[in-house]
Parts: structure tokens; C-alpha cells; sequence
């Protein structure tokens, strides 16, 4: 689709902006909104549900595919949301060019970095730690 | 590019006369960042204690069930209540709805009740007060 050319709002800003991918920012907030709404209700209700806390009930919790499978999603779909908003936090409150993209790339580094290590935990749990 | 330097710039919170749509709105953002900061790094902690070994993950409870740990984690869940219920908000408000002033308004005041009340209901569950 030719860009402008949309009658949504949403689709006339897809593919402009200055480096192309402002509707996609915009939309990926919302879309990991709603991933992060139903992974954060299945934490919830999960950790509720289960019988007790303890490390033994835990681990194999997460070592079964239903728990593991839920709680990697979660993770990746949080951080990627959590760099996304305070990214659009830092877009409206940090008015120095140069400090914005500095701490943009602090940002993503830190996002990376934490799930990275977030992962790593989960897959020594679900495989056997 | 220059500025003039009289011109506000944002946040407005001491320019604007406050209501329920405005403390929401900036609800919205503080619960954001603390979910964002303290709730991922909490998760992450969570996770790397509990692979790391019984010891270690003796010491994150220990520290989580100490009068500041729980301070915490309650006020995590209701940032989460309320970051979630605004976040539904924002996606009625994004499709064009919701934006006359009564229902806005409304609106508002309803994620802040929804979200003491969640906030409440998972604490007295977690607490065992049905059990």
C-alpha cells in the first residue's frame, strides 16, 4: 500500500517519520500491551493458584512446557514493552538531543542485558538446574 | 535548532489544574516506570534465584517477606492493577472512544477504584484469608 493513502489515522502515519518506523513503535507499544495484559494476568492467577511458593514447587512449575512456555513469552514480551514506554518517556522529557540518544542506547542496552540474563535463568530452571 | 527558553516544556504537572484524567494520565507513566525498573528487576532476581540454588533463593525470600520487601511487592501489584487498567483506557481512548469529558472522567476515577480493589482481592487471596 502506497503510503498516505490509508483512511485510518494509524495507516497514513505507517512508513513516514524520520526514520521510517513511528506507527510501528506506536503499534508495537499496543500490541505487547495486550500480550503483556494476558501473560500478566496467567502470572497472577498462576503464582495464586499454586499450591505453595517454595523452590521444589517453583522449579517444576517452570520446568513443565506450560509453565516454562508462559513465562519465557512473558519475559521477552514485558522487556520489549518496558523499553518501548520509557522510551517514549525519555522521547518527552529529555529535550537535549545528544542525552536522548545516550540514554536510548543505555535503555536498549539494559533491556537486552536483563532479559538476556532473565532467559538464561529460565532455561536453566526448565532444563534442569 | 533553537528554543526560547520562556516556553514551558513538558512534564506540565504545575501548570495544569489538576482531575482525575490529568493523575491518571501521569499514574499511567509513574506505574510504568516502576513496573518497568523494580518490577523487571525484581522478575529477573526472582528467576536468577531460583536457578541459582536453594541458598540463594532462601535469601531472596528472606529479603522479600522483610517489612520493605513487602512493601514492595504490594506496591508493585497495585502498579500493576492500575498501569493495566489504564493501559485497557488508553486502547478505548485510542479507538476514538471515551473522550467526552463525563465518560473520561469516569473512566478515570474507575481504574483507581479497580485498582485498590484488585490490589486488595490478590493480597487477602495470597494471604490465605479464603483458604
Amino acid at each position: 500500500m502506497s503510503i498516505g493513502t490509508s483512511s485510518t489515522p494509524l495507516g497514513q502515519v505507517r512508513g513516514t517519520g524520520s526514520a521510517q518506523h513511528g506507527g510501528e513503535h506506536w503499534l508495537r507499544e499496543r500490541l505487547t500491551s495486550a500480550a503483556s495484559l494476558l501473560l500478566g494476568l496467567w502470572l497472577i492467577l498462576s503464582l495464586l493458584l499454586l499450591p505453595s511458593l517454595d523452590r521444589l514447587t517453583l522449579t517444576e512449575w517452570l520446568r513443565a512446557p506450560s509453565g516454562a512456555v508462559p513465562m519465557a513469552l512473558l519475559v521477552i514480551v514485558f522487556f520489549v514493552h518496558s523499553v518501548d514506554g520509557l522510551k517514549t518517556v525519555l522521547d518527552d522529557y529529555v529535550h537535549d538531543e545528544g542525552s536522548r540518544l545516550l540514554l536510548h542506547g543505555i535503555l536498549i542496552f539494559a533491556g537486552v542485558g536483563g532479559a538476556a540474563l532473565a532467559l538464561f535463568s529460565l532455561a536453566k530452571i526448565a532444563f534442569g538446574a | 535548532m533553537t528554543r526560547n527558553p520562556d516556553r514551558p516544556l513538558s512534564p506540565h504537572l504545575t501548570i495544569w489544574k489538576w482531575g482525575p484524567g490529568m493523575l491518571v494520565s501521569i499514574l499511567h507513566r509513574l506505574t510504568g516506570g516502576a513496573l518497568a525498573v523494580a518490577g523487571l528487576a525484581l522478575l529477573t532476581w526472582w528467576l536468577w534465584a531460583l536457578a541459582a540454588g536453594a541458598d540463594d533463593y532462601e535469601e531472596f525470600v528472606t529479603l522479600a517477606m522483610k517489612p520493605a520487601g513487602l512493601v514492595v511487592l504490594v506496591g508493585l501489584t497495585w502498579a500493576f492493577w492500575q498501569h493495566l487498567l489504564s493501559g485497557i483506557r488508553h486502547l478505548v481512548m485510542d479507538s476514538g472512544a471515551g473522550l467526552e469529558l463525563r465518560t473520561n472522567r469516569l473512566f478515570a476515577v474507575l481504574t483507581i477504584a479497580g485498582s485498590l480493589f484488585l490490589t486488595a482481592l490478590t493480597w487477602a487471596i495470597a494471604m490465605g484469608v479464603w483458604a
